[in-house]
């Protein structure tokens, strides 16, 4: 059984359909990197699959539990779409950090919000507190940004930016986690310090998307990768089968034009 | 004479300082439920709110005072507000509230709506609630970025307490404006400004203040 099965996404905006029938799985550790020119519907594929959209049509299953069918679309209570979007977690291409909020705060907020519903104890709030910023802090030096808890976020470059957020999503602890193109935003001297993070996770055995136009890192990172073109998926395969030996005309293409 | 006239104008003042505080107690929350009003996906609510705060923002206050104060008796017949002191500033309140209320919340639209849409979605892939990503993600960014154009319109409402003696509330100006009459002297009533410089002076402080304890982040 797959961690992860798409069915047949489809997505409209009006009258133009974005995405035509998405569909792939996923195992625990794999890592997939989602490649494809500017439209062809990426974000949109990772917003239905946090549920910032809802898909027109399709399912959504997890661990072998169906989490979203479109047919029930009208039926999902947003605290059932709260709970099922906790599988997933999902890095901006804009960080997206609150301001306000040191570092440390930006990564505990959420745990503490979910953890201490409910607990009437100053003791044990105490202690979920504690627990939760030591989590905290480890997953900083995951990220290599021990030194920074402290910090506010306009204190940071955009890649130290950028690895807050990855800590902040991984704090939810989710099954799979989803990256929309991490250093589209990014100096291109500070897109390595990122993907380095993100590479680290997946010696850590996390499951992850990346959307990303870095096709080095896609070839050397992802175990398989997603070629995406006018909303279907028009190929994929190991990094070595759609890299040197793409079969569709349309990948040979992309995969030949210059860096974007 | 001089502490007859500080007598009399600290009593005016007083009631001007109660008409500025019961205002902004009652207009702080209420013009966050008309903002979020205005912002309804529900249309007739919406539209409904809006023409509110169109009609309260395009009318002077002091007719809407007068029409809050008089209306109902000479509409309905019934003098909802009584004939004491009570009523009178029961009256003023429920103008003044109504009407800064109508502005703070076109401020507080202001302030929501220009929240990035990532703060909400960064709250929403967490798995924040709602009012959790209102409290705790927006509200502290909509503070900071309204203090400049709240505290214009604060120190506006200290000045407009004046017109509740439209409706015969003894405030600070009729205090000092008294003194014409009984003593023959203007200059009472031109000493009421030095209440109205030092208590404006005192909350431009105060929101520099909040400002600067704001400024400890960007964005
Ligand atoms: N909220 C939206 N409303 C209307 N059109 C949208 C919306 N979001 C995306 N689109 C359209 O969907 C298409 C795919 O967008 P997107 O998923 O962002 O592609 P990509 O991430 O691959 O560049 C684009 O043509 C875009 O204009
Ligand atoms: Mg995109």
């Amino acid at each position: 059984m797959s961690l992860l099965e798409i069915k047949n996404i489809t997505k409209s905006f009006g009258d133009t359909q974005v995405l035509r029938g998405i569909g792939f799985n996923m195992e625990k550790g794999e890592v997939i990197a989602v490649i494809g020119s500017s439209g062809s519907g990426k974000t949109t594929l990772l917003r239905c699959i946090n549920f910032l959209e809802q898909p027109d049509g399709g399912t959504i299953t997890v661990n072998g539990r169906e989490i979203y069918s479109a047919e029930k679309k009208k039926l999902y209570s947003d605290a059932e779409i709260r709970t099922n979007r906790l599988n997933f977690g999902l890095v901006f291409q804009s960080f997206n950090l609150f301001p306000q909020y040191n570092v440390l705060k930006n990564i505990t907020l959420a745990p503490e919000l979910m953890r201490l519903k409910g607990v009437s104890s100053g003791a044990e709030k105490k202690k979920i507190r504690r627990q939760i910023s030591n989590e905290a802090l480890s997953l900083l030096q995951t990220v290599g940004l021990s030194e920074k808890a402290q910090s506010y976020p306009c204190e940071l470059s955009g890649g130290q930016q950028q690895r807050v957020a990855i800590a902040r999503a991984l704090a939810m602890n989710p099954e799979i986690l989803c990256f929309d193109e991490p250093t589209s935003a990014l100096d291109p001297e500070l897109t390595g310090e990122v993907l380095r993070a993100i590479k680290s996770l997946k010696t850590q055995g996390r499951t992850m998307i990346v959307v990303t136009h870095e096709m080095d890192f896609a070839r050397n990172v992802a175990d398989r990768i997603i070629y995406m073109a006018d909303g279907v998926i028009e190929e994929t395969g190991t990094p070595e089968q759609v890299f040197s030996a793409p079969r569709s005309e349309k990948t040979r293409a992309f995969l030949s034009k210059p860096a974007l | 004479m001089f502490q007859t006239v500080i007598i009399a104008l600290n009593e005016g003042f007083l009631k001007t300082f109660e008409i500025f505080c019961v205002t902004l107690l009652g207009a702080l929350p209420l013009g966050l439920i008309i903002a979020f009003g205005s912002m309804s996906r529900w249309r007739p609510l919406k539209w409904f709110v809006k023409t509110l705060v169109w009609v309260v923002r395009g009318t002077p206050l002091m007719l809407q005072l007068l029409i809050i104060f008089y209306g109902p008796g000479k509409i309905f017949g019934y003098n909802i507000w009584g004939t004491g002191d009570w009523g009178r500033n029961a009256a003023v309140f429920t103008a003044f509230i109504l009407n800064y209320a109508c502005y703070f919340s076109e401020i507080y639209r202001g302030g929501i709506e220009s929240i990035p849409r990532g703060q909400y979605e960064a709250g929403q892939v967490l798995g924040m609630t709602k009012p959790q990503i209102f409290f705790r993600v927006v509200l502290m960014q909509v503070v900071k970025r309204i203090t400049a154009p709240m505290s214009n319109e604060v120190i506006t409402l200290v000045k407009d307490t004046s017109l509740a003696r439209i409706i015969l509330v003894y405030e600070i100006i009729w205090a000092g404006q008294d003194f014409i009459k009984s003593s023959g002297v203007i200059w009472p009533l031109f000493f009421t400004g030095v209440y109205y410089l030092l208590f404006n002076g005192l909350l431009t402080v105060l929101f520099g203040y909040i400002e600067k304890k704001l400024n400890y982040y960007r964005g």
